[in-house]
């Protein structure tokens, strides 16, 4: 009995082990792929070329910053959607709401986050870009100010239950300290609750930026996606075409091994590289939190 | 550890489900069709092949696509028993096929027409090929400049992948002329799908699009279209696309070598039937034969 204990416990430690080492895998064999179908780019397509403004690839026109200004253009429109709601949310389940309020909103939140993204475009198209195109005196709904409206309500899910996490995790004594030395309901949340879940906080905005930008099937559907340099304020109320909707759109039909195939892995690495950009400036604002934290306890 | 057991047996009685699925097939089909060619056709002749397998078991069509060059060479090198073209088959080719002892014969199987649709609230009802191409191409951005009201226009077209987009560029933007470059002025919207141009052309008046003519819906307005300024505008449908007085339209081509025999004849014989043309207009193209 003993011994079999002992047998199993070695296996189980192994599995657990391997499954934290295969992540680190996973992205390694991902990341070198994209590297390896992607690079090609570079001497099939001249670099010109792909630094232009024109995307039309069945003429060789591999012009990405359209794409690129596309997918930028409505994640950053999502997050100033999906960031203050979000967190909002989060706010009133986690230190305002009754409980029984709490214990409906919060699975209500999770749902919506399992809402499968094709609904949404689907809403998108037959709802929202109707009423905005009316509303706005737009000459036409599908843009990437409807895709940023949808791609917020993508991502709110996310970062109410992240940054609710957080809040809930700050322990109840910072909070009847503050409430003893007389501070207000709002206070306590701004000035202890909200610091004290900082980096929860930033992990929940970082995580809803990630969900945005990969988010591809309610893009293709609401953005039009019309490649158009978008660097203007009135881009947003403008078609776009985003890197995901362009690979998703068009990889189905390529020829394996030509070069539009390998310039669309080359997005793939674009794409890839902004998300782990993301991730390492939201990781590296939190380690620095955590320090300072630590400096102020000791 | 009883329910592990239970789940496991479960398990092996699902997996022997399965392998007994596969061992008692149809008897092993004695006599092949090899049918290659046009992107465009590929779906039809999938659709083709799928019923007719069902009727006759123990005939296997295999469809593939590669495009009309492709289909055409391989009947010239004699792989394949019908080769799909969306178009017609060039001298050199025939020369080609000649030498080698190949009479390519040919069989118009089904047309196919893109019809140019407009939200029903807009007034402008015709629109020359020059013009249409100028729309897309940007020239034209005011539905006032053709004879609508003030206001702008939305450019809306299927991907680049979609063989429609292709000879939708190379008929109306190029006006069919190979020197032509002229591109899709860039915001044009690329939707991915039909039903996509469909939903923004109905709810929304500042819309052109265009789509295969089975495809569009009776609640659209389609454009009558005159190849030349100052010829008669005509309405796509299927008797003007037949009598070839409607100007986006197309043959779409079977070839064989020589005239068709045995199982080769019996299929194409059955295309030209009621019911394999039903299956053309279902796919968005037009039949041929009357139904």
């Amino acid at each position: 009995m003993e011994k079999s204990l002992t047998w199993y416990e070695f296996v189980i430690t192994r599995l657990i082990k391997a499954s934290g080492y295969s992540a680190i895998l996973f992205v390694a064999l991902i990341f070198f792929f994209l590297v390896r179908e992607g690079l090609p780019t570079f001497w099939k397509a001249d670099l010109s070329s792909l630094f232009s403004t024109r995307w039309y690839p069945i003429e060789e026109y591999y012009g990405i910053l359209p794409l690129i200004t596309g997918s930028l253009i409505v994640t950053i429109g999502a997050t100033l959607v999906a960031v203050p709601f979000g967190i909002g949310t989060a706010v009133y389940i986690s230190e305002i709401a009754p409980r029984w309020m709490r214990e409906i909103l919060k699975p209500l939140v999770e749902l919506l986050g399992g809402l499968p993204s094709v609904v949404l475009g689907f809403l998108g198209i037959l709802l929202l870009s109707p009423f905005l195109r009316v509303f706005l005196d737009l000459p036409t709904g599908l843009t990437a100010l409807t895709g940023s409206l949808l791609l917020g309500g993508i991502a709110v899910p996310t970062v109410v239950s992240v940054a609710e996490d957080a809040l809930d995790a700050v322990p109840r004594a910072y909070r009847e300290g503050a409430w003893a030395l007389g501070a207000t309901r709002w206070q306590t949340i701004w000035r202890v609750t909200f610091p004290a879940a900082r980096s929860g906080v930033l992990t929940a905005i970082m995580l809803g930026v990630g969900r945005a930008i990969g988010e591809t099937m309610t893009v293709m559907m609401v953005t039009g996606n019309a490649p158009v340099l978008a660097v203007k304020l009135g881009s947003l109320f403008s078609p776009v075409r985003t890197m995901t909707a362009t690979i998703a759109a068009e990889m189905g039909e390529v020829a394996s091994g030509s070069t539009h195939y390998h310039v669309l892995f080359f997005i793939g690495m674009v794409l890839f590289l902004i998300s782990m950009g993301v991730n390492i400036a939201a990781s590296s604002v939190v380690f620095r939190a955590k320090k300072r934290a630590e400096r102020i306890l000791s | 550890m009883k329910r592990l057991i239970i789940l496991f047996v479960l398990f092996l009685l699902f997996l022997t489900a399965c392998s007994s699925n596969n061992t008692d097939s149809n008897p092993p089909p004695a006599t092949y069709i090899e049918n290659k060619g046009s992107d465009t056709i590929v779906n039809l002749a999938l659709a083709w092949a799928e019923t007719y397998q069902a009727a006759h078991p123990e005939i296997r069509i295999s469809v593939t696509g590669g495009g009309s060059g492709t289909g055409i060479a391989s009947l010239i090198n004699g792989t394949v028993d019908i080769a799909n073209a969306s178009r017609q088959i060039k001298e050199e080719e025939i020369a080609n096929a000649k030498s080698n002892g190949i009479e390519p014969l040919e069989h118009i199987i089904a047309r196919d027409a893109i019809a140019v649709i407009v939200n029903p609230e807009n007034p402008v009802r015709e629109l020359t090929l020059k013009q249409i191409s100028n729309i897309y191409s940007g020239k034209i951005t005011n539905w006032s400049e053709v004879g609508g009201e003030d206001r702008p226009i939305v450019r809306l077209s299927r991907e680049t992948n979609s063989g429609t987009h292709v000879y939708f560029l190379e008929t109306v933007l190029r006006l069919g002329s190979d020197e032509d470059k002229t591109l899709f002025s860039t915001d044009t919207l690329l939707l991915p799908s039909s039903e996509g141009i469909i939903a923004e052309v109905r709810q929304n008046p500042n819309a052109i699009g265009y789509d295969g003519l089975g495809y569009v819906p009776k609640d659209l307005k389609m454009i009558a279209i005159a190849e030349q300024e100052g010829g008669a505008y005509v309405l796509p449908s299927i008797d003007t696309v037949n009598d070839k007085t409607y100007a986006i339209a197309r043959d779409l081509y079977m070839y064989t070598d020589g005239e068709p025999t045995g199982i080769v004849k019996e299929y194409l014989d059955w295309i030209f039937s009621p019911e394999a043309q039903e299956i053309v207009a279902e796919l968005g193209f037009v039949p041929v034969t009357d139904q």
